[in-house]
């Protein structure tokens, strides 16, 4: 073994060139199978991140008739203790009213919530604009599109016309900005209390909104089935999110075949690579595994010296290639810039695929020296000693 | 005196479609501690003999037996192991590794079978390179030596485990006279301090005439066998 380690570094480095450029080869599939896969990860998260996180996970309805929850603390409380996973729940109140000004009007969703549990899952705070979050009873926040067509302002009071045809006056507390043009335009987010008020409602809500942890938001659907099951049998429907973006998923599923089929290439090539520099090299050094042979070596070492040779030349490539990798991504995120400073190409570095990504080059490489390996442990001393 | 190696009608025929036959019916033995030469024309046939005899080439036909058994059973591990173990060999070609220095390379039969080098070896391996006069150059890469510098690394080389047995290929073709004279004085007094059997090829016969027994091949046969 040592003495294999020793003979397979000596015709590495006698061979320097060779030896530097296929490290190069090696190094440049990994940086390239690290930099597809950051890449693809990143769009992945900052896709799932702006459809699904600033949403509700999991949504609970009640089937029933009217279908308002009155006990909806004790459901929301029951829901959170079924699983861990769960991080944010809020009971909502959603209804529709006209938003009437000056001879205009618009329809306006009105969203109720317990707004101090909903910041978990929303965030309004980040995403107000002017004024701040509805404090008081009667307080809504409207979003900026609504704010620009009817020229409002912060403090302004509004009328609400509600569907029995009663008109409610709200103040506004400020202006949220969500980026989305349908939420920016139409929803009044406010109290639940308010939302009750507006409508005439007992201490109720229509729907309690879940949101699961970011690194577990493709668990919804379990997390949904001991939701279910600890409510037990009842009236209450729970929705997740997979179950209502499935085209959404199966995008990102054709993506991720995408990037691994690109890597699987990648590694094939680099293999192929080596697997034909090593054969070169055993013809290169079948003068010295002769003589070795002639003196005893046994078959075993013999082929490990090349084994050994693809493995250091499989480390030594990975960590080239994870430098280039880094590097790249560096490159990427720190000169490829939107106007707003943020990154064009948004890469998620993860340490456990990078990890992965050296390993399976290494094993790659000790794969790709096996042809080598064998035919150095054929290698007949005779052929070298006759033919000189 | 015990045999050492005992060659048993053995035939070579090279090639499958145009046969060639080098060997003809071949019967030696080799007594332990004997100092034998080959002599012969070039092309009858010594370089392949002595591939046989060291278990390198096989036999078209006959038998090759070392202490009592026959190499023909033998697996490929165990007969690296007995040509490891109890042969040196020094090549008409000398071949060394160019990729390790003379002095590795003088210890790498003895790391073949071991793991670590203990002290005496690297000291046996250090006088070594002394009798064959490379001291001051063993530390040097084996490309960096002249042809005659090589071929006697190559013998401190097949010395060093100290085998029952040595068979050398003109061990001295690259070297002048009188280095001829030293390295075959070295040579004798090994074999009569440590009991070792030589057998060398030679197309020098004044070299030859110094063996106790000289073999002569002429086109494949013995055509000489004369033992002093
Ligand atoms: N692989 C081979 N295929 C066919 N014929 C071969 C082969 N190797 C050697 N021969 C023939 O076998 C004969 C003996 O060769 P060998 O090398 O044993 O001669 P030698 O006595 O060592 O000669 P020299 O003194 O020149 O070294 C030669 O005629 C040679 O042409
Ligand atoms: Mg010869």
């Amino acid at each position: 073994m040592k003495l294999s380690a020793q003979i397979a570094t000596r015709f590495l480095k006698s061979s320097l060139t060779q030896t530097l450029i296929i490290i190069l080869g090696i190094g440049i599939g990994v940086s390239v199978q690290i930099f597809i896969g950051s890449l693809i990860q990143g769009l992945q998260k900052s896709l799932v991140n702006t459809t699904i996180g600033n949403a509700a996970h999991l949504t609970i309805t009640n089937d029933a008739d009217d279908g308002y929850i009155s006990d909806y603390s004790a459901i929301l409380s029951d829901a959170k203790a079924s699983d861990d996973r769960i991080s944010a729940a809020t009971p909502l109140l959603t209804a529709s009213s006209l938003l009437e000004q000056d001879g205009d009007s618009q329809s306006l969703l009105i969203r109720g919530f317990d707004l101090d549990a909903a910041e978990g899952i929303y965030e309004f705070s980040e995403y107000v604009v002017d004024g701040q979050l509805p404090a008081a009873n009667g307080e809504v926040l409207l979003g900026v599109l609504a704010r620009d067509t009817f020229d409002l302002s912060v403090g302004e009071t509004i009328a609400l016309i509600t569907p029995d045809k009663r008109t409610v006056e709200c103040q506004i507390s400020g202006f949220f900005d969500y980026k989305v043009a349908q939420a920016n335009q139409s929803w009044c987010i406010t109290t639940l209390k308010t939302a009750q008020d507006v409508f005439l409602l007992d201490d109720v809500a229509n729907s309690i909104e879940l949101q699961v942890g970011q690194d577990v938001v493709f668990e919804s659907d379990a997390v949904a089935e001991n939701v279910i099951s600890r409510l037990g049998s009842s009236t209450l429907v729970v929705k997740e999110w997979q179950s209502q973006n499935e085209q959404l998923l199966s995008g990102l599923q054709g993506q991720s075949i995408s990037s691994i089929m690109i890597q699987v290439f990648v590694m094939i090539s680099v293999v192929l690579g080596i697997a034909s520099v090593l054969a070169i090299s055993v013809m290169q050094k079948s003068r010295q595994i002769g003589i070795l042979k002639a003196m005893g070596i046994q078959n075993s070492s013999s082929s490990l010296i090349f084994l050994i040779q693809g493995l250091i030349l499989g480390i030594f490539g990975a960590i080239v290639g994870i430098l280039f990798g880094l590097g790249l991504s560096y490159a990427f995120t720190t000169f490829a810039l939107k106007p707003d400073g943020s990154p064009v190409i948004p890469l998620y570095i993860d340490p456990k695929f990078i990890a992965l990504s050296a390993c399976i080059a290494v094993v790659a490489c000790i794969l790709a020296s096996l042809i080598p390996a064998r035919k150095s442990s054929t290698l007949n001393p005779i052929d070298i000693i006759r033919n000189s | 005196m015990s045999t050492i190696l005992e060659m048993k009608n053995i035939n070579k025929i090279y090639g499958t479609t145009v046969k060639t036959q080098v060997l003809y019916d071949i019967n030696l033995n080799f007594n332990q501690g004997s100092f034998n030469s080959i002599i012969g024309q070039s092309g009858s046939g010594k370089s392949t003999l002595m591939n046989i005899m060291g278990t390198l080439d096989s036999p078209t036909s006959g038998e090759i037996i070392v202490a009592g058994k026959s190499t023909s059973g033998m697996k490929a591990s165990e007969l690296a192991r007995y040509r490891n173990q109890s042969i040196g060999f020094v090549f008409q070609f000398h071949y060394l590794l160019p990729e390790f220095t003379a002095l590795e390379n003088v210890l790498m039969p003895y790391r073949i079978g071991h793991k670590t080098i203990p002290k005496e070896t690297m000291d046996r391996a250090k006088e070594l390179m002394a009798l064959v006069g490379l001291e001051k150059v063993m530390n040097n890469n084996a490309t960096q030596m002249s042809g005659g510098q090589q071929q006697r690394t190559a013998i401190a080389r097949a010395l060093l485990n100290q085998p029952k047995m040595i068979l050398a290929d003109e061990p001295t073709g690259n070297l002048d006279s009188l280095s001829t004279e030293t390295i075959y004085d070295l040579l004798r007094d090994i074999n009569e301090r440590f009991g070792t059997t030589f057998i060398i090829i030679t197309h020098d016969r004044r070299i030859a005439e110094k063996a106790d027994r000289i073999i002569e091949i002429a086109d494949g046969r013995i055509s000489l066998d004369v033992t002093r």
